[in-house]
């Protein structure tokens, strides 16, 4: 906007103003019933769904969905909708750095006159997409449950080493299940595909030791399990054992 | 012409106007009993003159065409208020330590009385919260209401945003269930990749490298005193900039020119 559009503006601003109303008692009512209705909302959601707490906090036991309060959910299914490891920082931090940035910018560099939505087709898109892609991506994270089984049949040379290793097999299965490496992970035909790779043949890819040590130091968004293998050195061993198995 | 102003006709009701010569103010004591209210306002404003910020503030035209859109912030505002009033009353049964906080929790939804019920009103209250935020971010994106000379009030708004999503990120640690552990562990990691400040970040956040006994206190006080500090000062700040400035009219409201104005006036 240059100097003859600003005054432009003000002045015509000033008329609307005088032709409306005072703040109280008229603003007043309205944001008064719109504050009481906000109320009534919070109070009846409270009774209807209650606060029910979950087990207690437990940095060794492994039976848990790393599952954010339902607003982050757009940021965490980010995650899931961009696959390469090496475009993971960018989902992460990039697209909701930049994405603050413009939105901290717009005043500054959206500084046309015009304030109908009609009349600034590329704001009212843009801020239709967003609104849009938010809700599909609240949507997508609110329906993607994190199994906490996997079925996998143990392979032929597990299988021709006995008994024995099948069973460590089937316990490092159910030992990752739950410990929740299917909410990022795909195993099989189970899990959500990403935002970690897909372990279906990890063992191929990864000796032992390598997987051991993306464990114990993973790079993020993975969390650590270095507390599992202190406190539970076998069921530990037991998961590394069923991943490199995975081939 | 000159216009003619007649006298006003004294209101029904209302105790005829003094005449000169009396003596001034309540004389019985009922008189006094009925000013009370009034000369302690007087007496209140005769040391502070904020009754001229205050008439300010409540006085002040909002413009033509105003609607139901408009009464988005206000309402952020009140479940602000909400959340305030109810995390005192959880904050006196809490316990920000490791050990202690989930049954801490546990003892307010079971034993407090009314206790499920504020938390309840605490934790879905962070949710109306931030639909409330988003929907008022979106009135004034639509409505073009960033725009000269409301700018700087756009900006805080910005702030006010990422405060509020900090206010729910570092209270959903605060019950301390599985849930909401690994959620927050997976949350800092998702900090520490960030850009420069990123490692840092998390390092503040979990007071240290690990995640350990100080982190929940960490949480706690980030949650309950900086941020809603913060929160308080800006709102304050934002709401005297939207009375200095005047709401925005609906951006397809014009002003009749002034012409048009003028022949209304000139018809009346
Ligand atoms: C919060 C999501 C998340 C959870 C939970 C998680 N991971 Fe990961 N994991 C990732 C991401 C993201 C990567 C990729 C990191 C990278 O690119 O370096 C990864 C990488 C890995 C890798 C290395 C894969 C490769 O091809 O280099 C292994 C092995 C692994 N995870 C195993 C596990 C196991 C086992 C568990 C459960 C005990 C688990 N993860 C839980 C997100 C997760
Ligand atoms: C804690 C959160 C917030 C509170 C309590 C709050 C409160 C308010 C109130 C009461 C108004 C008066 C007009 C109205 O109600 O619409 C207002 C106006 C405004 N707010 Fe906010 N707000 C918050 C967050 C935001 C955010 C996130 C943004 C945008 C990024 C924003 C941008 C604006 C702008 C530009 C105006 C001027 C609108 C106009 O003049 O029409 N606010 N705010």
């Amino acid at each position: 906007m240059n100097k003859q559009q600003k005054e432009q503006y003000l002045r015509e601003y000033g008329i609307l103003k005088a032709e409306g109303k005072p703040f109280f008692p008229y603003a007043v009512a309205k944001d008064s019933l719109m504050a009481a209705i906000v109320l009534v909302v919070i109070i009846v959601m409270s009774i209807v769904l209650g606060a029910e707490l979950g087990p207690k906090a437990d940095p060794t036991t492994t039976t848990y969905t790393p599952r954010p309060e339902w607003y982050f959910f757009f940021l965490f299914e980010l995650l899931r909708v961009i696959k390469p490891p090496e475009l993971v920082p960018l989902a992460t931090i990039g697209i909701p750095t930049i994405g603050m940035i413009l939105l901290f910018l717009l005043p500054f560099y959206d500084r046309g006159p015009e304030r109908r939505p009609e009349r600034r087709p590329i704001a009212t898109l843009t801020g239709i997409f967003v609104v849009v892609a938010m809700g599909y991506l609240t949507y997508l994270g609110a329906s993607a449950e994190s199994p906490t089984t996997i079925s996998i049949d143990p392979p032929a040379n597990v299988v021709a080493q006995g008994d024995k290793a099948v069973a460590t097999f089937n316990s490092g299965a159910q030992v990752v299940a739950q410990a929740g490496c299917a909410a990022c992970h795909k195993l099989g035909h189970s899990g959500n595909d990403g935002p970690g790779p897909e372990l279906t043949d990890i063992g191929r890819r990864l000796p032992r030791q390598a997987i051991e040590r993306t464990l114990i130091n993973p790079t993020a968004p993975m969390p650590s399990f270095a507390q599992l293998q202190q406190d539970a050195p076998q069921q530990f061993d037991e998961m590394v054992t069923f991943l490199a198995e995975l081939k | 012409m000159p216009k003619l102003k007649l006298p006003v006709p004294p209101m029904p009701g209302r105790p005829a106007p003094k005449r000169p010569g009396k003596t001034y103010g309540p004389q019985t004591p009922r008189e006094h009993g009925r000013e009370a209210g009034t000369s302690a306002i007087g007496w209140i404003d005769e040391r502070t003159s904020l009754s001229g910020g205050a008439r300010w503030m409540m006085f002040r035209k909002v413009p033509k065409g105003t609607n139901w859109f408009y009464t988005l912030g206000s309402a952020t505002m009140f479940a602000f208020l909400a959340q305030a009033v109810t995390g005192v009353f959880l904050a006196m049964y809490y316990d920000p330590s490791a050990t202690g906080a989930y049954d801490s929790i546990r003892n307010i939804n079971n034993e407090v009385f009314l206790g499920e019920f504020v938390h309840g009103m605490h934790k879905w209250g962070s949710s109306v919260m931030v639909i409330l935020v988003f929907l008022h971010m979106g009135r004034t994106f639509f409505f073009g209401a960033y725009k000269y000379p409301r700018e700087l009030n756009w900006v805080i708004g910005v702030v006010l945003l990422i405060l509020t999503m900090t206010m729910s990120f570092t209270g959903y640690l605060l019950p301390f269930d599985q849930r909401s552990y690994w959620a927050t562990i997976v949350g800092v990691n998702i900090n520490g990749t960030g850009p420069f400040v990123g490692p840092y970040l998390s390092d503040f956040l979990r007071a240290g490298p690990d995640f350990g006994a100080t982190t929940l206190s960490r949480f706690y006080a980030i949650h309950m005193m900086l941020v809603p500090g913060a929160i308080a000062a800006l709102m304050g700040f934002h709401l005297y900039l939207v009375a200095k400035l005047g709401t925005t009219a609906p951006p397809w409201l014009r002003a009749k020119s002034p012409e048009k104005l003028r022949e209304e006036k000139v018809a009346r």
